[in-house]
């Protein structure tokens, strides 16, 4: 069974075709990166006008690079939200015209759910239960697996993402936009001892992350310190490496006690931050150790992309679950609605 | 209008009393640098306004939260875009001069599509937590708004 996944929800057009969930056939992502490069500023694809722009070609890419017609696709999976609702309705407005067109199942994922078949899109069984740790630019949500599509949400942050207070720290460093890759690389020859940022681990067995004071933090070392940024490449590798393992010393202690609280021996990581080498390494050794067993997904599918839009579509399809013509797109909701 | 906080908290109650007393319809516009606590005056008047939800969080990356308080309200954060164009391609009429109640961060990048009447908030970073908030009305509405704050907040 071919399903074409649609994702519009931020930055990213994306359009793939995943074969009965579990086989990436063609996954296209049109990374607004390059165009970043092109420009030396940040130009987000916020402008629905961007997704339209996109929208058309990539969707017909997805299905050339997949060798599948149109007329094989047996049902389209959209994001419906939580997102930009302009860019959103991109997506859902083309996804709704081919499946009535193609007279074919629409099915509306949530964003979160999407990330969490990352795993599966590549053709890894989903672990149930298990503690979800969401971490990306604009997410970072621990939830509870109890089987599939049932999830409880056990905490999140409530103030900056993990991947923004990244991007936002590479800015103070002059490092550019897209600060995950950049503090990961840099990170990986500086002392990640060398300052002790804060860690914020909330109350005592809480579950929510909090980022936006380690940020201001690194704000004012930096200010502190009057760094030359065209010289002190010590200095700014070390910052980079310290702050980078204030994050992920957070990330890994809530969700091994995520795991632990709910006695489950799974762990899932997805997202964009889910890609940074230290937060890898420094969770898997810490789950072996309380034999917890990790899973995340390759680097190109913890971004926001279409081919886990089609594959968690698949498993909603299998449980029957169809979107109405009338589907609109959400801002907010959460999953567990 | 001139506010010092000394801490988080009271920088949370700040927003949370100016939510309490803002009217449907304003755009709130805060202005200052990295980690001064713009967010954080937005969480409080947010609270203010009505919000119930668990989480009140960073719109950095989605760029605009949507909230239902006492009326619809959107926190904007513009910090990713450098060109008002991007925000005129956002469809920000639909928002600055609806019914709802507008918090934008990072506001001086688009001064040029703000309303005549909003209010203004500037922060500045003095040491550690301690912040100075300036509350400045712009334009000729809401004239009554400062007086009412006074009233509630001492």
């Amino acid at each position: 069974m071919n399903i074409l996944g649609i994702e519009t929800s931020c930055d990213e057009t994306s359009a793939a075709v995943v074969k009965d969930g579990c086989q990436i056939l063609s996954n296209v992502i049109s990374s607004q990166i390059k165009f970043h490069q092109k420009f030396g500023g940040v130009v987000p694809e916020i402008a629905s006008r961007k997704h339209l722009e996109n929208i058309c070609w990539v969707i017909e890419d997805a299905l050339r690079k997949a060798n599948v017609g149109l007329n094989k696709i047996d049902a389209i999976g959209v994001t419906a939200g939580p997102g930009l609702i302009g860019a959103l309705l991109v997506g859902l407005s083309i996804a709704k015209s081919l499946a009535y067109a193609q007279r074919i199942p629409l099915i509306a994922c949530h964003h979160l759910e999407g990330h969490m078949h990352a795993i599966t899109a590549q053709g890894i069984k989903a672990p149930y239960p298990a503690a979800a740790l969401i971490v990306s630019g604009g997410h970072t949500s621990l939830y509870l697996l109890k089987r599939q599509a049932k999830y409880e949400l056990l905490g999140q942050t409530r103030d900056d993402a993990a991947g923004e207070a990244f991007d936002k720290v590479a800015k103070m460093l002059h490092l550019g936009y897209q600060g995950g890759p950049v503090i990961d690389e840099l990170a990986a020859s500086g002392n990640p001892k060398a300052i002790l940022f804060p860690r914020s681990y909330l109350e005592k067995g809480s579950l929510d992350f909090s980022f936006s004071g380690l940020k201001t933090a690194v704000w004012y070392y930096i200010k502190k310190q009057n760094i030359d940024f065209d010289k002190d490449f010590k200095h700014i590798k070390d910052i980079a490496a310290s702050f980078q393992q204030a994050v992920v010393d957070v990330l890994v202690n809530k969700a091994i006690m995520a795991a632990k609280a709910n006695k489950v021996t799974n762990i899932l990581m997805a997202g964009g931050v889910a890609c940074n080498s230290q937060l890898r390494e420094q969770m898997q050794q810490t789950a072996q150790k309380e034999h917890i067993k990790l899973y995340y997904p390759d680097p190109i599918l913890c971004t926001d992309n279409a081919a886990m839009i089609a594959s968690c579509a698949y498993y909603a399809y299998l449980r029957g679950d169809r979107a109405y013509w009338s589907q609109n797109a959400y801002s907010n909701r959460p999953l567990e609605e | 209008m001139d506010i010092t906080s000394y801490s988080l908290a009271q920088t949370h109650n700040l927003g949370e009393k100016l939510g309490q007393i803002l009217p449907a319809g304003i755009v709130i516009a805060l202005i200052g640098e990295l980690g001064v606590g713009k967010t954080c005056l937005a969480q409080g008047i947010i609270r203010g306004l009505g919000v119930k939800d668990r989480y009140i969080t960073s719109p950095t990356y989605t760029l605009i939260n949507e909230y239902q308080g006492r009326c619809p309200i959107y926190h904007f954060d513009l910090y990713r875009l450098s060109d008002p164009k991007q925000v005129v391609e956002l469809g920000y009429e639909e928002y600055f001069f609806g019914t709802g109640i507008c918090i934008i961060e990072w506001a001086e990048r688009v001064r040029q599509l703000l309303p005549e009447s909003y209010l203004e908030i500037t922060i500045n970073s003095i040491y550690e937590e301690k912040r100075r908030f300036r509350l400045l009305l712009q334009g000729a509405d809401y004239q009554n708004l400062m007086d009412k704050f006074r009233k509630i907040y001492t």
